[in-house]
């Protein structure tokens, strides 16, 4: 009988071509996600090398980190976006590369379209100069986000050099309360084990909670795998991961599907195999999160006070620095605390099951007037889906208005950036100094604390209004 | 892109004793607009190093004519624990090289921008937590202390003690920063291997 492999063991060792002597792994790349932000300079490298895309049909492009939110039909105003959109585009039709840019009705965040387009599947290895691509671990792939110089590995050899991270399980059992959603989960377990402590890992999720949890919520997990550390974060694929991607456009068809079925069945950890860390969790132990510093590690439950000090992992300077720039003090009360911003969408939760969520919470009331909001879905095909449900008639007669998709007030790197000293509840990823704009205080959350925050204009728990 | 190569570097080093620095502040977002890699430096810690209205914080490190200031030749960023954390923005790496740092030492970097350190050039020192005390209540007592990083031997040394540590790096990349080679040489050397690995691959 061999040796018993973790998932992650069995999907990486499938994609070493070579160990080097006292170096990293020679890993192939499976598949290549491409934006405007980290692939100009990557392809400025190539050609500076004479090199070339040695696999054009691996690496899938779209517009999404600077694109605009509202009149996408126009030309793009500022014109240092308007230039990183050109070159992609260039880039893509230079090397006969797939893109859908601004305007293509499969254009949205990288991290949302993969997926939902079938170019993501287990046991695939995938990267993307872009940290958050562990999003697409979800589906028991090894995906991880990558530097420029990578990106112009990956184009022109199909390979990066990686040392192999050691591995981590996160088990989370029991039954999930009321109002707590996937996103509760994962700053839950950073705010447990600080953002900086699965540097170095890799990490499995495991237990009841995961596997009875949907593609989004995982996707949503995963995502933010990298806010505690991790290089990535992945789930076994199984029926709820198959069914999602059985159909999607780009996901193998008929007899070509049903072959990869046993494979795709095989990869999950064997009994016995062992982690470097093997961390548990109780379901019943997380309410409703959100954080009051600016690092993923720094949040609560939405009930409960700022902690003193002593009771973090950061240093006290670095803690008071924090604290500081968000205007709050230790010991102080979440609840109550005014709310300028909302903020729905992003790679993290920018999803058909976020605004449902959201939207569940605003039926029949109003938004409060103290509040700007700001809904943006991952995708057109997510945009598309919630007109179709009547989730835009809901949004709309409580006073929300749709944008159009892209990465948004996550970054701030188009002009959706939340003033500085405003509040912003975001259920995006990061809330450090300046992420969501120059001076901006962002406090993450769920779609559900979200909503709750926009229909009261303060912090809020979600279970008083379901 | 070619970098410096790396041997042995000594310097006065900027200390930074704060934790968390993630690739944010090193870069904001809006300052990776650029299409080609040049004038990141500028823009390097921007949001803590600059007011609204671009006069300078006197209070940042980087405007204190004692560790940098504009006749800034330090080589070595000393940066607290979990340094260089969240985005994957190579920017980072280069505002850092663009400024004039070579080294980066810290009790703990990030992985990714550790990688993306190492592939433009710049050596991450990851010291133990003892050490990066020690370093940072050397440059207190003497803001012109040098340290040494000798990347052959694998030390660094605070040279007015003589107190050393050795910190660890994989020998491949070692000997691309020491000659100045990247990973994508080595990778197209491997291009046939590489093509018929691919055509084994189920998707």
């Amino acid at each position: 009988m061999s040796t018993p492999k973790t998932l992650f063991d069995k999907v990486w060792d499938a994609h070493v071509i070579r160990q080097v002597d006292d170096g990293p792994d020679v890993l192939f790349i499976d598949r290549h996600f491409i934006h405007e932000v980290t692939s100009p300079v990557a392809f400025l490298g190539l050609e500076g090398r004479g090199a070339s895309v040695l696999f054009n049909q691996r690496t899938f492009a779209t517009a999404d980190h600077n694109t605009p939110t509202l009149n996408q039909h126009l030309p793009v105003a500022d014109p240092l976006s308007a230039n990183q959109l050109a070159a992609l585009e260039r880039n893509a039709n230079r090397y006969n590369i797939s893109h859908w840019g601004l305007g293509h009705q499969k254009n949205g965040i990288v991290h949302v379209v993969g997926p939902e387009n079938g170019i993501t599947l287990p046991g695939m290895t995938i990267v993307c100069g872009d940290s958050h691509t562990s999003t697409h671990g979800a589906f028991g792939a090894i995906a991880f986000g990558i530097g420029t110089s990578e990106v112009e590995m990956v184009l022109a050899t199909q390979c990066i050099m990686q040392p192999k991270p050691q591995k981590m399980r996160i088990s989370v059992n029991g039954t999930l309360g009321k109002g707590v959603l996937p996103k509760d989960v994962a700053l839950y377990i950073i705010s447990q084990i600080s953002a900086s402590g699965a540097t170095g890992y890799f990490v499995e999720y495991a237990g009841d909670v995961f596997r009875t949890m949907s593609m989004e919520g995982r996707m949503t997990v995963c995502n933010m795998s990298i806010e505690m550390g991790a290089r990535g974060g992945m789930v076994a694929p199984d029926t709820t991961a198959l069914n999602y991607l059985n159909g999607r456009d780009l996901a193998p068809k008929g007899e070509d599907w049903d072959k990869l079925v046993p494979y795709w069945e095989s990869l999950r950890t064997d009994e016995g195999a062992t982690f470097d860390q093997d961390l548990t969790f109780d379901a019943a132990d997380i309410e409703p999160q959100i954080t009051y510093g600016t690092n993923p590690g720094l949040g609560t439950g939405v009930t409960r006070q700022i902690p003193l000090a002593e009771a973090v992992k950061d240093g006290a300077a670095s803690y008071k620095k924090s604290l500081a720039y968000m205007g709050f003090a230790e010991n102080e009360t979440m609840i109550g605390k005014p709310v300028d911003f909302v903020f729905l969408g992003s790679c993290t939760n920018g999803r058909i099951e976020d605004f449902r969520a959201f939207a569940s919470i605003v039926k029949g009331r109003k938004k409060a007037d103290s509040v700007t909001a700001w809904l943006v879905p991952g995708s057109h095909i997510v945009e598309a889906q919630i007109k179709e449900e009547g989730i835009l008639d809901v949004l709309t007669e409580a006073g929300f208005a749709l944008r159009q998709p892209g990465c948004s007030a996550c970054l701030a790197m188009n002009e959706d950036k939340i003033p500085a000293g405003k509040y912003a509840v975001s259920t995006s990823n990061r809330n450090f100094e300046g992420r969501q704009g120059p001076g901006a205080r962002t406090l993450l959350a769920s779609p559900l604390v979200a909503a709750a925050a926009a229909v009261t204009g303060v912090v809020s728990d979600p279970r008083e209004l379901m | 892109m070619a970098y410096d190569k790396f041997t042995i570097l000594r310097s006065a080093a900027v200390p930074m004793p704060i934790e968390n620095v993630d690739t944010d502040q090193i870069i904001p977002a809006r300052f990776l607009k650029a299409t080609e890699r040049k004038g990141f430096g500028d823009n390097l810690f921007r949001d803590w190093r600059y007011n609204n209205d671009d006069t300078p914080k006197a209070d940042f490190v980087l405007n204190n004519p004692t560790y940098a200031g504009e006749e800034q030749s330090r080589k070595i960023l000393v940066g607290g624990k979990n340094f260089g954390s969240g985005s994957s923005r190579e920017h980072a790496a280069w505002a850092i090289y663009d400024y004039g740092f070579r080294c980066v030492v810290s009790s703990f970097f990030a992985d990714i921008f550790k990688g993306n350190c190492l592939n433009v050039g710049i050596l991450p020192v990851t010291v133990s937590p003892e050490f990066a005390d020690k370093i940072f209540a050397a440059i207190d007592a003497d803001p012109n202390t040098e340290l040494e990083i000798n990347l052959p031997a694998q030390t660094v040394t605070l040279l007015a003690t003589g107190e050393s540590e050795s910190f660890g790096i994989n020998g491949y990349k070692k000997h691309n920063l020491v000659n100045g080679y990247d990973d994508i040489d080595y990778l197209l050397s491997m291009k046939s291997e590489i093509e018929q690995f691919a055509t084994t691959r189920p998707y």
